[in-house]
């Protein structure tokens, strides 16, 4: 009898040499956590900080150079697309494993090896979304992803809200995910395979299709499921829930990391293999996004819990996103994946700072809390301020360049009310970042509320790093944008 | 497109459409999740009449993994489903109302 042999040249393995890194740190750790000796230490922290900064290393060193290639039969698509959303992701992961190394302080059960290894196998399951060249592997991925940060969410077991908000994630987000595969079956259906590469060139060789409407129904299921993700209005209920109830460094990595593996799916999944179909999606897109960004900052506007603002405000900027996605140029692209970067860097910072204030078993997440913070701890202050302007679109910040970028280009397409509509927005969105600042700086400590900070060294480190990648993303934007346009223009 | 075709994707967006409307209705926490079940058993006939009329494995393999993926999607509901359970001895979505919706 003749038996099957798989023998993967050495190049398969370099194109996932990031997440066999990560997987194999996430099971070390796993094992450490049963040793009661190793796990008192937060030794586990360490190691979990030590795994992911080589997983960052090998994307370094691995990752840039070199034509295009796909591995595991078609399954692995390694162009410069995948190296920069490897990259900004496990920037995420380490920068998220920092925080929590402070916030595990606060909370015994964050220093258990099943919160890393989770947040390892969540970063695991974005970088194969970012880089998968078949549905199945993005299916996959996509759930590797969501069902280890439905488990982070509900992480505070002696907190109801933390449990609750675990249940509306979960709920919605496998709902979203029903659409989604649907979606795929109907795409399926129509090109008669999974493959991305395959069911573009099936696309272009028979333009009749574009009219099918298995096709059709395939592109707005996939729409919907992906928006669950990226939390664009009407899918967005469970954001601010979830963002409110989860751990805060939790709500980071949630904020950042799964929107950028999910607009990279959705650049990957649709906007390349389903060019031909641009006209169909524009005018939902530009509704969408237009609802996305007015919804979002409209309701942030109104909130007081800075976790709750900060998740409106996360909707907003999936809806500035939005408009790269609905100008659909490989300029607009790039400045969706430009925007990704800075928006992960200022809000990961924020919510790292916003991670700070807080006693053991206790969080202050009211925007009162942090009255007065400006002047008692300069240096906070002064971040925090940063980040909050870079996300209201100030200039000389990361966040301003991503939204000149998306926003020019959209113009230059001709969707001149949609930019109109984004501006209108940003102006709304800064009285909302800015009253922060106010309050951190022109109000006095309450009597009774004595906030003291306990500042670790990881979190300078992340802190300190964050910042000065949003100034650097603003001054010097030339060479993130270089690296963000050749990723696009390398895509498979 | 064959009879049998249609056929098996007519019944696949019947289910599709319950699971839809279940998981809208209903407040048993269980009850959503198991509408949510429908849907992805809707899901997968749909492949496999794709696959089939496709002549290609493809569809096949994806059922597999969509079956795998909500076994752990259960094991993970059901422990949060618990979870809530003994804090509040109910799980009626209704009922959570700390958090706004």
């Amino acid at each position: 009898m003749e038996t099957l042999k798989f023998i993967l040249p050495a190049a398969d393995y370099v194109a996932v040499l990031p997440q066999i890194i990560l997987v194999a740190t996430a099971l070390v750790v796993l094992v450490m956590s049963v040793f009661k000796d190793l796990a008192k230490a937060s030794l586990i922290g360490h190691v979990s900080l030590a795994g992911s900064a080589l997983a960052l290393a090998a994307v370094v060193f691995t990752g840039s150079g070199g034509p295009p290639f796909s591995s595991f039969s078609g399954m692995v698509l390694t162009d410069r697309f995948s190296f920069f959303l490897t990259l900004v992701i496990c920037m995420i992961i380490v920068l998220t494993v920092l925080v929590s190394l402070n916030y595990q302080k606060f909370y015994e059960n964050i220093r258990t090896g099943e919160y890393y290894a989770l947040v390892l196998f969540a970063g695991v399951g974005m970088i194969f979304m970012a880089t998968a060249g078949n549905l199945i592997l993005l299916f996959v991925a996509l759930e590797t992803m969501s069902i280890s940060i439905y488990a982070l969410t509900g992480f505070h077991k002696d907190q109801l809200k933390s449990g609750e908000a675990a249940l509306k994630y979960f709920l919605l987000g496998a709902f979203g995910s029903a659409f989604l595969l649907y979606g795929f079956a109907f795409v399926y259906g129509a090109t008669g395979s999974l493959d991305i590469i395959k069911i573009a060139s099936f696309i272009q060789t028979h333009p009749q299709i574009l009219r099918f409407k298995f096709l059709v129904a395939g592109l707005v299921l996939m729409t919907a499921g992906f928006g669950f993700k990226i939390s664009m209005v009407p899918f967005h209920m469970w954001t601010p829930d979830t963002y409110e109830g989860a751990p805060t460094s939790i709500t980071g990595f949630m904020a950042t990391g799964v929107k950028a593996a999910a607009f990279a799916a959705l650049i990957r999944a649709i906007l390349v293999p389903l060019a031909p179909m641009q006209e169909s999606w524009i005018p939902i897109m530009w509704l969408a996004a237009v609802l996305t960004m007015t919804v979002g900052n409209i309701i942030a506007l109104a909130q007081d819990n800075i976790k709750r603002m900060l998740a409106y405000s996360s909707i907003a900027h999936a809806g500035y996103i939005l408009l790269g996605f609905v100008a659909g140029t490989n300029i607009a692209q790039a400045g969706m994946l430009f925007y990704l970067m800075a928006y992960a860097f200022m809000n990961i910072g924020a919510f790292a700072v916003v991670a700070l204030l807080c006693k053991k078993g206790e969080e202050f997440n009211s925007i009162s809390d942090f009255a007065g913070l400006g002047f008692k701890y300069p240096a906070v202050g002064l971040v925090m301020s940063v980040f909050l302007l870079s996300l209201a679109g100030i200039p000389p910040t990361g966040g301003f360049m991503g939204k000149f970028y998306i926003f020019t280009e959209a113009l230059r397409s001709g969707y001149v009310w949609l930019v109109i509509a984004a501006g209108v927005n940003s102006v709304i969105s800064i009285y909302y970042y800015l009253r922060v600042v106010v309050v951190m700086y022109f109000q006095p400590q309450a009597a009774g509320n004595q906030i003291s900070l306990a500042v670790s060294p990881e979190v300078v480190v992340a802190l300190a790093a964050t910042a000065t990648a949003v100034l650097f993303m603003g001054i010097f934007p030339s060479y993130f944008w270089s690296l963000a346009s050749n990723s696009i223009f390398s895509l498979m | 497109m064959s009879d049998y075709q249609s056929t098996y994707l007519t019944l696949s967006a019947i289910l599709f459409a319950i699971g839809t409307l279940g998981v809208i209705i209903r407040k048993d926490a269980i009850v959503v999740f198991l509408s949510i079940e429908i849907m992805l058993g809707a899901v997968n006939l749909a492949f496999i009449a794709f696959s089939r009329a496709n002549q290609s494995a493809e569809g096949i393999f994806m059922v597999m993994c969509v079956m795998a993926v909500a076994g752990a999607e259960a094991a993970i509901g059901l422990g949060i489903f618990v979870f809530l359970y003994r804090k509040t001895g109910t799980i009626n979505i209704d009922k959570f109302n700390l958090l706004k919706w």
